[in-house]
């Protein structure tokens, strides 16, 4: 079958026509997961019976006239990064082996309240670490569009199974571009929201205070259906914003006249961009321009700063939270060992992946006695310069517009072996973790045959504002709509 | 005691003081102590995938009144921190802790160097010792090695509870000095509510970082440090067999190493549990999960003004407005809820010098032998089945010379352990002072009748003789007689012979 899902709000419509029923919209995606899914490894796990059962309560609701929200029924795939009460979770990592969660995290009580429905876990980097989705325990996930080519990461299954057509939607988490940047390789749209936008409570955390979860979907309008359902505040994570529930998806109205636009110079010049990339982005600005934006230029003067800051605080804070995958309370544990060091020592040699164990061993490094000055601290103060040097461009802008990558989806295998070439591959994306600013990822077009990803950052708390110019974006051209060939 | 006059000793104290909140600092799940392992635990406890702190405002304001209690500035904004570290007892593989920026700093409290030392003598006047901050902070679980030797097991029933960590400067000169700290600093935290501080359940635990040095020295020497001791007397303990050791190993030629001890009460004796060549490197970082605590001016003044009185202003009106001596006060008020049912029963009309003299002395000896029958532990009254009235009426009886001083200490026990009316409880048994003269005139010429050879001895100049024929009187009485009326009538009766 490769008929493709219409946008959630034709689903919905669908569904309340009686012309399909939540049963087949879960069958049909599981049947399309254990096909399609497989060839591409985009799942960790499916969870077929449970998804089963939660498509006929939707169904049983929406026959009585109780049906709970626009999401009632309709099916997506969460992150293996993100849990379920009763469910395991792995992050893709071996040290999680047969975990199970006794919680839910206040994404998902909120999805299953909302009647959505889980039918497994995506594909991704170990602990999101990565950006390709090769750094899994489960293996890579393979791009739709070019099987010989990364999804990105380390949202790569999420991404692959939206693009795959297996589900309308779906959930990420971004770090440092680990929405954004897959849902570009891909052609799909990804969101991360302003930080605090979305609960981190029952997100395994790579590094707290750069982490969001965000939706995947084909359109900006599905992403603010599934944005609105899992934002508000959550009294169960500090950093939680104190702001009720979004209500995006009634505000996208195509309307951007009067709006401005930024071009961050610096974004533009930067070294080892694709030149196809870059025009693509600019071709996408001049559209909005027709539409009726206007487009000025402005500089963020420190953006050269913040992949080596970033790099810096999040290994800083990976290297503390993954302390307590230990080998003392749950997941794996080595066997025969004859002390406590070695208990340590051996569960985390072999628990993680090679990639995990770079990031422990640099962030162990960055706030060490004698360097965290050095490291650690330079970089919260660039943070702080890059936050001003948004402050200072959104002051003659409502938003930027970027590349969302410096270039197309690269070959699995292609930078494992560079990690530094690996790590620049986020320089587009990781300031807005930084700033904490919603950023969304749209297609603009093909560059020979693959999707190119266009950036739009908002102030902070503005995530309606960048959903709104991504969907006016979708008005004015059908990027969107563009498909990966056949796969089945 | 020190025998050791060539050293100046210094000593500054960290006190982890557990909270009094219900529950823990960053979760849901309960305080408790002794119960099943592992019963009182959360994903948070856990450290599950996932899991997020979420403070305990609770928590907050009692570690405000902590500083406040303590003449701290607090501080409008702190930070709380992570101590990374590994240990199977600490499920996070971090402590979340205060580090660069605590909540309260620079405060201090005074001790009493007169009137308390043991053998009555004053050692002269108050002396501040100065506090270099409070900070918040969670404790660990425990380890537990009582199982096969192979294996340790843990418990996370302790994990997560809230603790502050109270850091003297170096200023405290002699173990009794230390002791006289940790007294005063316990005092005032119960009597403000910040914690039960019951120190059997760890729930005040001192280290102690000791060092000599040469008198005039303006240098600190090496200092040891001694770990988790949890009870004043061995704290003063430990602290002198640590100054012995280091003067000799001094005097002897020898270099105090840095280093972590533990003290063996049983034994009073130290050991070495590390050598701290090296500083610890515990990566602290302001934690992620968690935002800056901020405090409004407002909340910390409605905290400060909403202090009850602090045990050092409630000793001196004491002593100014009920005529108490020093050392009484100073007893009533350290000594658990003993000052409150003080108040009560001088309110119930009781005479304020014989209510603290009887207090102090009989009521604290019940309330220890109570303590050494149950090992439940604190000078508490609410234990009490006698109410502060009748503690003032019993004591009314007494002065009224109704009942004897005897009398009233041997009905004391079953009063406080089983309540009733003194009065009632004195005529049940039969104790009413005998103070008829005529009764106790013809119980003397009894007594004089049958003892011609005491009256003979008393003829020849023995005064001893008095005391035999009063405790002859005072026998047949039945202890119920006042012995000085007796003396009187007594001697008066020898005189007229």
């Amino acid at each position: 079958m490769t008929e493709s899902f219409g946008s959630v709000g034709d689903l919905r419509s669908a569904l309340d026509a009686g012309q399909t029923s939540s049963r087949g919209l879960i069958e049909h995606a599981l049947e399309r997961a254990g096909a399609v899914g497989e060839r591409l490894s985009v799942f960790v796990d499916l969870q077929n019976d449970q998804a089963l059962a939660a498509a006929d309560a939707a169904d049983a609701r929406r026959a009585a006239g109780e049906t709970h929200s626009p999401l009632d029924g309709i099916p997506l795939v969460i992150k293996d990064n993100i849990v379920q009460q009763g469910e395991r979770a792995s992050c893709a990592s071996r040290i999680l082996e047969g975990y199970v969660s006794p919680f839910d995290s206040t994404v998902v009580a909120k999805l299953r309240a909302a009647g959505a429905v889980v039918i497994g876990r995506a594909n991704m980097d170990e602990f999101a670490m990565g950006s390709s989705t090769e750094n899994s325990a489960y293996g890579p996930t393979l791009n739709p569009w070019d099987l010989e080519r990364s999804p990105g990461g380390s949202s790569g299954g999420s991404a692959a199974a939206v693009a795959a057509d297996i589900v309308p939607l779906a959930l990420g988490s971004d770090t440092g571009g680990s929405i954004r940047q897959p849902a570009a390789f891909c052609g799909v749209v990804g969101m991360k929201p302003t930080y605090g936008r979305v609960s981190r409570y029952g997100l395994v955390a790579f590094a707290s205070s750069l982490d969001q979860i965000g939706p995947i979907g084909r359109s900006a309008a599905d992403c603010a259906v599934l944005l609105d359902a899992i934002s508000g505040h959550d009294p169960q994570d500090s950093t939680s914003l104190p702001e009720p529930a979004l209500t995006t998806a009634s505000t996208l109205t195509g309307d951007i006249s009067g709006l401005t636009i930024g071009l961050p110079r610096e974004y533009f010049e930067a070294e080892g961009a694709d030149p196809a990339v870059l025009e693509t982005v600019r071709t996408a600005a001049s559209a909005l321009e027709a539409g009726g934006a206007k487009l000025v230029e402005v500089d963020l003067p420190h953006a050269r700063y913040a992949v080596a800051a970033y790099y810096l605080i999040a290994t800083a804070e990976a290297s503390s939270n993954l302390a307590r995958f230990d080998g003392v309370r749950y997941g794996r544990r080595a066997e025969g060992v004859a002390n406590l060091k070695e208990l340590y020592e051996r569960t985390r040699s072999e628990g993680f992946g090679d990639e995990v164990k770079r990031r422990i061993l640099l962030g162990t490094y960055v706030l060490s006695a004698g360097y965290y000055e050095a490291y650690y601290r330079k970089a919260q103060k660039i943070r702080t310069l890059l936050r001003r040097d948004f402050d200072a461009a959104f002051a003659g802008c409502d938003v930027l517009l970027t590349p969302t990558t410096p270039e197309t989806a690269f070959r699995l295998g292609e930078k494992t072996e560079d990690p530094l070439t690996m790590y620049l591959s986020d320089i587009y994306t990781v300031s807005a973790n930084l700033a904490g600013l919603p950023g969304v990822s749209l297609p603009c077009g093909l560059a020979e045959g693959l999707p190119v990803g266009l950036q739009v950052l908002g102030r902070p708390m503005e995530d309606a504002t960048v959903l709104r110019v991504a969907d006016a974006y979708q008005r004015l051209a059908d990027h969107h709509l563009a498909r990966p060939g056949d796969l089945a | 005691m020190s025998a050791h006059p060539d050293y100046e000793v210094v000593i500054g104290l960290e006190v982890h003081v557990q909270l009094r909140t219900r529950s823990k600092l960053f979760s849901t799940a309960g305080v408790s102590y002794g119960d099943e392992p592992n019963q009182h635990t959360t994903p948070v406890c856990l450290a599950l995938p996932g899991a997020l702190p979420v403070l305990n405002a609770h928590a907050v304001e009692l570690a405000i009144r902590a500083g406040a209690a303590t003449n701290c500035t607090i501080h409008p904004t702190s930070i709380f921190a992570r101590k990374n570290y590994f240990y199977p007892d600490l499920p996070k593989g971090y402590q979340i802790s205060q580090f660069e920026h605590p909540l309260c700093t620079d405060g201090w409290l005074e001790i009493e160097t007169d009137g308390l030392k043991s053998d009555g003598s004053k050692t002269g006047g108050t002396k501040r010792i100065q506090l270099t901050r409070i900070h918040m902070e969670e404790d660990a679980g425990k380890s537990l090695h009582d199982g096969r030797a192979d294996q340790s097991r843990i418990d996370l029933n302790r994990a997560g509870v809230p603790l502050v960590e109270i850091v003297s400067e170096p200023d405290l000169r002699s173990a009794e000095e230390a002791g006289f700290y940790l007294r005063k600093l316990h005092a005032i935290l119960r009597t403000v509510g910040v914690s039960d501080a019951d120190m059997e359940k760890g729930q005040f635990r001192c280290d102690a970082n000791v060092s000599l040095r040469k008198h005039g020295a303006t240098e600190l020497g090496t200092r040891r440090e001694i770990k988790n001791v949890n009870s004043f007397r061995f704290v003063e303990a430990a602290i002198e067999a640590e100054i012995v050791y280091q003067a000799d190993l001094l005097d002897s030629g020898g270099e105090v190493r840095q280093a972590t001890v533990g003290y063996d009460a049983e034994n009073d004796r130290l050991f070495l549990m590390r050598l701290k060549e090296n500083a610890d490197d515990y990566r602290y970082f302001p934690d992620p999960d968690l935002i800056p605590l901020v405090i409004s001016q407002e909340r910390i003044d409605a905290i400060r003004a909403a202090l009850p009185e602090l045990p050092d202003v409630r000793r001196h009106r004491f002593e100014e407005a009920h005529g108490l001596a020093a050392a009484d006060a100073a007893k009533l008020v350290g000594a658990g809820s003993l000052a409150d049912f003080f108040e009560a029963a001088v309110a119930a009309g009781a005479e304020p010098k014989a209510a603290a003299k009887w207090l102090t002395r009989d009521v604290v000896a019940w309330l220890n032998e109570q303590e050494r029958e149950s090992g439940d532990s604190a000078l508490e009254t609410q234990g009490f089945a006698l109410a502060p009235a009748g503690f003032a009426s019993l004591l009314g009886l007494v002065d009224a010379g109704r009942l004897t001083a005897k009398s009233a200490r041997d009905l004391l026990p079953d009063l406080l352990a089983q309540g009733g009316d003194p009065e009632s409880l004195m005529q049940e048994r039969g104790l009413e002072a005998v103070s008829d003269s005529g009764a106790l005139e013809a119980m003397a010429d009894d007594v004089l009748a049958a003892q011609p050879k005491a009256i003979e001895s008393f003829r020849e100049g023995d005064q001893k003789a008095v005391n035999f024929l009063m405790g002859q009187v005072m026998k047949q009485s039945q202890g119920k007689a006042d012995p000085a009326q007796v003396r009187k009538i007594l001697i008066a009766k020898l005189e007229a012979l």
